[in-house]
């Protein structure tokens, strides 16, 4: 075992977990520990924008940005956070272009800004042009600006490395333990603070637009040393994913003018967003397409769940297929053999997005709003402020990443200064050895493949876009017992270097903890808001409803208590668009 | 359909050379040669090692040797590579970098190259920085979107015949990077990234043999933005009525 000492550890790479450590590395210790190496962190997938009232195609407003976001997450957004996210939004974009970021351009040289679903003007009236795009390579734009910026200011880095768990002293974080694939060693950090910034985890169901990686190591590993998640109930299946694969095509192919169209070529968004039309809140286009798939209307017509609809691109020209969005031009021609400028693109709702994760202040503190975990903190997707409440917009998981990544940094500078270095409670790192040692005693088990494929197919059916009593808890039972069957799981890969096998087998876990708790929460939830949304519950019901969910995970067990919404800036409405 | 993947295994603990074994994997010949990988790895065979993420092409975890050619696994179609019932497809490590197991390679002399190249934005220090955001038409920003593509795969740097007989090359990647900074209209960095450009095994050492550009799955046009790259380092010499410093090569 190899002990490290830190100020600061970052636990992952992506666009959050960077800019936390570009501000906290100015003045403390600080160590970022990711299992990929950083530019291949998932934030770099993110395609069509940055939101920020910019203003520089047509008038704009942080306020409007901010009702817009709290409207879209359907009122379970708390109010005052999103109105730092959305008025941040605009320094950070300046901010990340003044780094040297690669902004498509207007006319006169500004940050080119696109539409993009649910970002309106006056409060609604109609679609506004906010996000802020580098061509459909945002996301990636963003990812190789923050790594060159790291590079720059000689932040250190642990590449390679997967947190397996955290060490807590009371509700005082001292550090965590990892493993590192190139030499299968355990390294104990001890730290005063513990950033986690894991990113998503789509995995966990079947067609998802995430990467492998996703698993959600850190909610998992936070959830397994006690600390509640909130709102897991809350995931986003974006309207449009490559058919069958999951592959995203980003919002902004619709932003520029895209059509969604079912098999008789209809336009169906007219039907349920009168207004807004193709650019309504993912959450409701999703639903759209799933039930025009459940009427027959797919392009299928056999009103199974993997049915799909066609978007359409080809009135837009090859001139704007191929500047606007060049990536999803390529996409097509590689996976789908198609040219979206000539033919629409067959696509299904993808698992996209967690709006639930790590309960945090709006400075990245770990807080279940009763209990404060000192040196504790998480950014981006695998934390819940909560900024998105129960349907994230589009172009706000990346202002989060760059507005709290930042907060979080300056957070834990400031704190570290005052803090002493905590001490490691005797063992500290006992449990993530006697893991990694029964992986490897020699005993035969099943091969991980089953796991996969019976949680992914069981969370994509019962825990999807529509959501009933019955299957929701077939699925929790499914989980449960994929759960025990896990424990005789081993590492078929003998060796202790570069087992990618012990790792892998890691990240299953995760995603097993992280399935049961988001059944269980959206089990639990009795109305429909935002994503979640069911059928034997239609409506939303504020009175007995407009609460954040707290998760625990105890043993095969979810514990359920609640947290308040900050509604302080704006009364709940019904959510027309 | 079934077909047979031919990869090369290496395990530096227990092997003294590499061999390869063959797996039998039923397929669609739509299917990525990343996912039948992943079908080997999680259901046949764990203990195969390789890397990948996105598995669409995007974050450059996968590039390998598939059939004689650099590509990434999870942007090849079984169908790209054969149509054929029961046909072999040979995956073998990238090239020019040590393997730590099978598929995996050791990429550190790799990122040192780029790092070495400054591959960050170096404003013009005597210029106030604009309050909002720099301004840069549209044409300007085309100037360099090509090499702003670039995810960092490493196919370019397995395919490069120079490196076959100068390891010492900073290699395709590295430069790419840097002409993404050299042609950005707000980037005033050539100079100080000339250190390691300017030398012979610097851009120099490229013999433009176009096999970057061929395997590159952005399909950046590397063997251009490496000689656009050269010529504005010949310009800035000149500028300054000094050398190149290309060991006489270009001479
Ligand atoms: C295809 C796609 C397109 C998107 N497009 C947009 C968009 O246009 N606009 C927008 O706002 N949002 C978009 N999103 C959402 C957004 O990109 C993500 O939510 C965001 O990038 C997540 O960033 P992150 O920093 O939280 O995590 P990630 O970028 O996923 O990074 C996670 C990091 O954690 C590390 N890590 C994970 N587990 C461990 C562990 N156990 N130990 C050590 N390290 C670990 C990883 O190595 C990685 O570095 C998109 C998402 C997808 C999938
Ligand atoms: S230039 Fe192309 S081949 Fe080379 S590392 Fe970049 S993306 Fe990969
Ligand atoms: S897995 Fe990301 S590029 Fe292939």
């Amino acid at each position: 075992m190899i002990k490290h000492e830190y100020d600061a550890v970052i636990v992952g790479a992506g666009g959050s977990g960077l800019y936390a450590a570009l501000e906290a590395s100015k003045t403390a210790r600080t160590a970022v520990v990711s299992k990929l190496f950083p530019s291949r962190s998932h934030t770099g997938a993110a395609q069509g924008g940055i939101g920020a009232a910019l203003g520089n195609v047509e008038e704009d407003k942080p306020e409007w940005h901010a009702f817009d976001t709290v409207k879209g997450g359907d009122y379970l957004v708390d109010q005052q956070a999103a109105k730092i996210l959305a008025e941040d939004a605009v320094r950070a974009v300046y901010d990340l272009e003044n780094r040297g970021l690669p902004f498509s351009r207007t006319d006169e040289g500004k940050i080119a800004q696109r539409r993009f679903g649910g970002h309106t003007h006056h409060f609604g009236e109609g679609p506004v042009h906010r996000s802020c795009y580098a061509a459909d390579r945002t996301g990636h734009m963003i990812l190789q600006t923050l790594y060159q910026q790291c590079i720059k200011n000689d932040v250190s880095f642990f590449d390679e490395f997967q947190a397996m768990d955290v060490i807590m002293d009371g509700n005082r974080v001292a550090g965590i333990v990892a493993l590192e694939l190139a030499t299968g060693e355990i390294h104990l950090f001890r730290s005063k603070a513990v950033l986690f910034a894991t990113g998503g985890f789509g995995r966990m169901f079947k067609i998802t637009s995430n990467a492998y990686a996703n698993t959600g190591d850190g909610p998992a590993l936070l959830a397994r040393a006690g600390i509640p998640l909130m709102d897991m109930e809350f995931y986003q299946f974006h309207p449009t994913g490559i058919k069958g694969m999951g592959i995203l095509i980003t919002e902004g192919v619709r932003g520029e003018g895209g059509i969604l169209r079912n098999r008789s070529g209809e336009r169906f968004m007219e039907t349920y967003a009168p207004t807004l039309l193709d650019l309504a809140p993912r959450d409701m286009v999703s639903r759209a397409i799933m039930t025009e798939i459940a009427a027959g209307r797919g392009v299928r017509g056999d009103r199974k769940i993997d049915d799909y609809v066609m978007l359409d691109a080809t009135h837009l020209g090859k001139e704007t297929v191929y500047s606007k969005i060049p990536d999803i031009a390529d996409f097509c021609k590689t996976y789908l053999a198609i040219d979206p400028a000539e033919k629409p693109m067959p696509v299904q709702p993808t698992a996209h997005y967690a709006m639930g994760g790590i309960p945090t202040t709006i400075d990245g503190v770990v807080t279940t709003g009763t209990v404060t975990y000192d040196g504790l903190y998480a950014v981006g997707e695998c934390a819940c402020v909560s900024v998105h409440g129960a349907n994230r917009l589009g172009t706000n998981s990346l202002v989060d990443l760059v507005v709290f990544g930042r907060r979080a940094g300056m957070h834990i500078a400031d704190y570290v200064k005052g803090a002493s270095m905590p001490s490691l409670p005797e063992g500290a790192e006992e449990a993530a050895v006697k893991k990694i040692e029964r992986l490897h005693d020699g005993s035969k088990g099943p091969h991980v493949g089953p796991f996969y494929t019976r949680m992914q197919e069981a969370m994509m059916a019962k825990v999807g876009v529509y959501r009933n009593e019955r299957p929701m808890t077939e699925a929790v039972d499914l989980i449960r017992t994929l759960r025990d069957e896990f424990r005789a799981v081993r590492s078929e890969d003998t060796n202790k270097a570069f087992n990618s096998d012990v790792l892998g087998i890691l990240e299953l876990e995760n995603l097993l903890d992280l399935s049961l708790v988001t059944a269980a929460s959206a089990l639990n939830r009795k109305e429909s808001r935002g994503a979640h949304s069911r059928e034997d519950y239609p409506e939303r019901d504020d009175a007995g409803w407009l609460k954040h969910t707290l998760a625990s995970l105890d043993g095969q067990d979810v514990k359920i208590d609640y947290k308040d919404v900050d509604t302080s800036i704006w009364e709940p409405k019904p959510r027309t668009y | 359909m079934k077909v047979n993947l031919e990869i090369q295994r290496f395990n530096p603990e227990t092997d003294t050379a590499p061999h390869f074994k063959t797996y039998e994997v039923v397929v669609d010949p739509t299917d990525r040669v990343l996912d039948a990988l992943m079908d080997i790895k999680r259901n046949t065979d764990g203990s195969l090692a390789f890397r990948r993420s996105c598995a669409h092409g995007v974050c450059g975890s996968d590039a390998m040797v598939i059939n004689g050619t650099e590509a990434l696994a999870c942007k090849t179609l079984i169908q790209d590579v054969t149509t054929e019932e029961g046909a072999t497809i040979r995956i073998e490590p990238a090239r020019h970098m040590k393997v730590q197991r099978d598929l995996m390679v050791e990429q550190e002399g790799f990122f040192q190259n780029f790092r070495s190249v400054k591959p960050f934005f170096i404003p013009d220090d005597s210029k106030q920085k604009p309050e909002k955001e720099y301004a840069q038409s549209i044409e300007e920003r085309a100037q360099f979107d090509d090499p702003t593509k670039c995810i960092l795969c490493g196919a370019c740097y397995s395919a490069c015949p120079v490196l076959d007989k100068n390891p010492n090359f900073i290699g395709p990647a590295a430069i790419v990077q840097a002409s993404r900074f050299v042609f950005d209209s707000r980037d005033s960095g050539l100079g100080a990234r000339l250190e390691i450009l300017d030398q012979p095994d610097g851009v120099w050492a490229c013999e433009n043999h176009f096999e970057c550009t061929r395997v590159c799955p952005r399909e950046i046009k590397v063997t251009k933005m490496i000689n656009f790259t050269k010529r504005a380092i010949k310009q800035y010499r000149d500028e300054r009525g000094e050398q190149v410093n290309d060991g006489g090569a270009q001479a």
